[in-house]
């Protein structure tokens, strides 16, 4: 197992859990899709998942060693809001640097003009924001990628070019993926396997597509 | 006449004018304190028959009750407090910087412990504190300098912890924290930049109150000796002669450290536009 979640615990306030028992896992290579219904949790799942809240009893396992808190996550969260997931006081290729560097060729199939390296946040439309997220995310070290709801913000022809140029990276590595979504076409399209969320506290796996 | 508008890549970037500003007001102020800190003492001797005289060609600045030139104490003095002022308000946003980056790096009992030190420093009435380190500290100059620096960083420090507390929720910061990024390099990166502009605003606006002490200790007889010529001191002495109509003795100092004053804080403006990244390419 890639990613496992095992009888998560977590509230934001310690007598009222938000999400209580919930089991989930993937596998290598696997891309699942998260449904459920607005505020049942699926963003606060996913922010345990890349290790960005710990949770208050349960563990999060990867490769079956528990998530490393220090150094690299495996496990990358890509943001709703691009906007909000990159610092406005950074040049965008300071950003990216951040992460890893890019040769022209990854920059090219991910979409990244040269120029825009140069800019400011203020200086790029949502779209093109939210691929510098997509770019950092898949630093060599990534193994499983979780995008909570990546594309909700962008018109429909930017999501399906994001996707395809993301997808087209993480089939050729091999990377997991999870994908939190209200868009079953989108979950169908993309994934190999949907998930109800209310499923994950009976059961860490569950039915096909 | 028709106005030409130039391509855009023909005309000057404004960032590129806003530096030229900054460079302009930087050189007015270093000069004027390059002059005014290498002035031969001779320019203001005291001479009895030139006592208590209006603005002439000679002396632009008329003469005090010693007979003294008005013009050469006045520059004397300026570069005197803007060395004072500098020093301590500078002193000052730097202890406030380094406060911050300890909020930043999210030690929460040390800034718990700082924070305390803030409330107490407040705490203390402003100017029993100051002349208590004044004195601690050996007066004169070195005195104010440490007095009002250890005093004035309070406010400063308030704002930039405010600053970085919200920061340092951001969305933007996890996410480098997952890149395998270290508080430190967290802090400096990501958090610093948004320190920046509250750092200049307080230091711009901390430096004539750093003055304003300079010359209200010196007042009080805990700064510095009465024949230093030092704005404050120029100030208060002309009180005394304002209402036999000796205008000059407090007006020109006066207008002078109001210019001075609002060209470091034109400066502290421009830098801050400079460092705004939604005006870097206009």
């Amino acid at each position: 197992m890639l990613i496992e979640a095992k009888n998560i615990k977590f509230g934001y306030s310690k007598s009222k859990p938000v999400i209580n028992g919930v089991n989930f896992a993937a596998d290598e290579g696997e891309r699942v899709a998260l449904v459920g219904p607005s505020g049942c949790g699926k963003s606060t799942l996913s922010q345990i998942l890349a290790g960005c809240l710990n949770p208050q009893s349960g563990e999060v396992l990867f490769e079956n060693k528990p998530l490393p808190r220090k150094g690299f996550c495996p496990a990358q969260l890509i943001y709703q809001h691009p906007e909000q997931a990159i610092n406005p006081r950074l040049r965008l290729n300071a950003t990216l640097r951040e992460a890893w560097t890019p040769d022209a060729v990854f920059l090219d199939e991910i979409g990244i003009a040269p120029e825009w390296l140069n800019r400011y946040p203020a200086e790029l439309s949502g779209g093109e924001l939210q691929r510098f997220c997509v770019a950092r995310a898949l630093a060599p070290q990534t193994r499983f990628i979780i995008a909570d709801e990546m594309s909700t913000m962008l018109d429909v022809i930017t999501q399906a070019q994001i996707w395809e140029l993301m997808l087209r990276q993480i089939e050729r590595r091999g990377l997991g993926l999870l994908v939190v979504t209200h868009s079953t076409e989108l979950a169908a399209r993309v994934c190999s396997r949907i998930v109800r969320f209310e499923s994950l506290t009976r059961q860490g796996r569950s039915t096909a597509v | 006449m028709k106005m030409k508008v130039l391509p855009a890549e023909k005309r000057p970037n404004r960032r590129a004018m806003i530096g030229i500003v900054c460079v302009l007001i930087f050189l007015i102020l270093i000069t004027l304190y390059i002059v005014g800190a290498s002035m031969n003492e001779l320019l203001f001797e005291p001479d009895f028959s030139q006592k208590l005289l209006p603005p002439t060609m000679k002396h632009p600045f008329g003469t005090d009750f010693l007979g003294r030139d008005m013009f050469a104490r006045t520059i004397k003095g300026l570069s005197l407090s803007m060395f004072i002022g500098a020093t301590a308000s500078g002193a000052a946003a730097v202890i406030a910087l380094i406060v911050g980056i300890v909020a930043a790096l999210g030690k929460t009992w040390l800034d718990h412990f700082l924070n305390w030190v803030i409330d107490l420093t407040m705490g203390i009435p402003h100017t029993v504190l100051l002349i208590l380190i004044a004195i601690a500290t050996g007066r004169g100059i070195t005195g104010l300098i440490i007095g009002i620096s250890l005093t004035h960083w309070t406010g400063i420090a308030r704002i930039i912890r405010g600053e970085v507390l919200q920061i340092r929720s951001r969305r933007y910061i996890t996410a480098s924290r997952k890149l395998g990024k270290s508080r430190l390099w967290v802090a400096v990166r990501h958090i610093l930049p948004h320190m920046i502009p509250q750092f200049f605003i307080g230091l711009v606006l901390q430096f004539p109150h750093a003055i304003m002490h300079e010359s209200g200790l010196t007042f009080l007889g805990y700064g510095m000796p009465p024949e230093t010529p030092a704005i404050g001191i120029i100030l208060s002495e002309s009180m005394r002669y304002l209402s036999a109509g000796m205008w000059w003795l407090a007006f020109f100092p006066g207008a002078a450290l109001a210019i001075v004053v609002l060209l470091i804080d034109k400066l502290g403006e421009s830098l801050k536009l400079a460092l705004d990244p939604a005006s870097a390419q206009e």
